[in-house]
């Protein structure tokens, strides 16, 4: 404990530049710069710098209150909700920071979320997966029930839900609701999915589906993935980011950050000393 | 364990079971003598014209219809008048004002509102309105009406919007989803069924409401539906034809009791259907 910053002071240099070799096949898609983030007077992030690549899937770890889920938050803004809650610093996103961004609804067409609970609207699946195309376009009846049956398709929810399309979206399992607010989100065609412990809620064969999807939706999407479990950043992420009292620790490829991680304090989480 | 112990622990079970169920049968045959006496003496008086004819003068024939008539419209209006005002001040308290010092003020002053005496609110709506008008009318007693019912909309919409997730007005919000329809797309839809449950509370609750009428609507022996004017209601009608010395007046307030406890009980069976339905 007493020699933590000794550590991240070391973790630094590989973290500011993300940790990973540029990659032209998956360039950088998010950029955070410098972001310090405070509830009220509480810091929740110090000097936070990553790269995160597009059509990949990130995973960040850490013991719970490290602050991974409030780097999530500040991705698509969602903390501005709160007042009190600020961020300081830069997220790039196409070259753009949206922390300067005065327009959330377009940034948020940009960047979906899911969250640690399935948040199914109340109303039928049809409307839940239309809503938020209504925001953005207005579409003809036969091509806004095409892109709601792409999106369940999508998120392999099509073959459950076919015959129940007006039913309200509450009425179906944790699972297949939480893949329900991935087609939502999928449907408005966002660039960014940002999803925050979105299978903690889930049993393990929803779990499993819905690793089975983050990987195929990797192809098209730039994943970023908060997660308590460890085992699903190493089976479901090709980058992880180790985070520890609000501080960015180690950030790699995830085979090296669960294998030979560089630093002392990353070893002893994924190895289950703490955290 | 010991024996001692767990015997003793029968005992104590048996005896709080044992008085909570004469607690409870206490209060049942409370309610439920109650609700005989009542019906007893109330079907004597239903009959066509309890519907159809007008309060009568002492000694000859007649119905509560304009009180009837009078109490629909005044218990309407009034709701009415209280339905959008305590829905937006409801949710302005739990969407837009949660952590601010007029949402805390506003909460307050509301749940004071909630408690006061009826009467009292008869006697300030007869202070302004009634005094004002210079004389007493329908309006009044509207008015009245819908400054009782205010608060408890005000409350239920509140508690109501306060039980939808945050998750799910982050989702909405996630999307890109502009506030106000966040809130009338996705919360109020969430609460809706608990909304409509405290505007159907407060209509039983006003409904039955007799001392701010005394002041405000007063009372009308006629046919009238002139809100500029004294209004018949129920609830004043019964309060003096209970305790005049004529029986074919004790009857008909006997008659006029049963109608309001059936509509306050369908509106309370109604309610709890409404909320039912969604669990």
């Amino acid at each position: 404990m007493n020699n933590i910053h000794d550590l991240t002071e070391t973790a630094k240099p590989s973290a500011s530049n993300g940790g990973i070799a540029p990659d032209p096949q998956h360039p950088e898609k998010i950029g955070v710069r410098d972001l310090n983030f405070f509830y009220g007077e509480y810091q929740a992030l110090k000097d936070i710098n990553i790269s995160i690549p597009d059509r990949r899937v990130t995973a960040f770890i850490g013991p719970s209150g490290c602050g991974k889920s409030t780097l999530l938050r500040t991705m698509n803004r969602i903390y501005n909700m709160y007042p009190g809650q600020r961020a300081e610093g830069a997220i790039m996103v196409d070259g753009e920071n949206i922390l300067a961004q005065r327009d959330l609804t377009d940034l948020r067409s940009k960047i979906g979320m899911v969250f640690q609970k399935p948040t199914p609207f109340p109303m039928s699946i049809y409307e839940n997966v239309a809503f938020g195309i209504r925001l953005y376009e207005k579409l003809g009846k036969t091509e806004l029930e095409e892109r709601v049956v792409w999106a369940l398709k999508r998120v392999a929810l099509w073959n459950e839900v076919k015959d129940k399309l007006q039913q309200p979206g509450t009425g179906l399992s944790g699972g297949q609701q939480q893949r329900l607010c991935v087609a939502r989100a999928v449907a408005v065609k966002p660039e960014i999915l940002l999803m925050d412990e979105p299978a903690s809620a889930l049993d393990p064969i929803s779990t499993a589906k819905l690793e089975e999807l983050m990987e195929e939706l990797r192809e098209d999407y730039c994943i970023v993935i908060v997660t308590h479990n460890m085992q699903q950043a190493a089976r479901a992420a090709d980058f992880t980011a180790f985070m520890y009292l609000g501080e960015l620790v180690e950030f790699g490829p995830s085979e090296q950050i669960f294998t030979t991680p560089a630093n002392e304090r990353t070893r002893d989480y994924v190895t289950g000393r703490f955290g | 364990m010991n024996r001692q112990v767990v015997k003793r622990r029968h005992r104590r079970d048996s005896f709080m079971t044992a008085l909570s169920l004469v607690m409870t049968g206490i209060v049942l045959f409370t309610l439920g003598s109650i609700l005989f006496t009542l019906i007893w003496n109330g079907l004597q008086a239903i009959r066509p014209s309890l519907f159809l004819e007008s309060t009568p003068p002492p000694g000859s024939e007649g119905g509560l219809a304009n009180a009837i008539v009078g109490s629909l419209m005044m218990t309407g209006l009034g709701i009415l008048i209280a339905t959008p005002v305590g829905i937006f001040t409801g949710t302005f308290l739990a969407e837009y004002g949660r952590h601010n010092r007029l949402a805390e003020i506003v909460r307050f002053v509301n749940d004071i509102l909630l408690s006061p005496p009826s009467i009292i609110i008869g006697l300030f709506v007869y202070g302004i309105v009634v005094i004002g008008m210079g004389h007493f009318s329908g309006w009044a007693g509207v008015i009245a009406l819908a400054v009782i019912a205010v608060p408890i909309i005000i409350r239920t919409t509140e508690d109501m919007l306060s039980l939808v997730p945050d998750a799910l007005r982050e989702a909405g919000a996630a999307l890109g989803t502009p506030r106000w329809m966040v809130i009338t797309r996705i919360s109020y839809r969430a609460a809706f069924q608990g909304m409509l449950t405290g505007i159907l509370l407060a209509v039983a609750r006003v409904s039955g409401e007799t001392a701010p009428l005394l002041f405000t609507a007063l009372n009308n022996q006629f046919w009238s539906t002139n809100l500029n004017a004294p209004l018949a209601n129920l609830p004043v009608v019964i309060f003096q034809f209970a305790m005049s010395p004529y029986d074919d007046w004790r009857s008909l307030a006997w008659g006029g009791a049963l109608l309001i406890t059936t509509a306050v009980l369908v509106l309370n069976i109604a309610a709890r259907l409404t909320t039912s339905k969604k669990a």
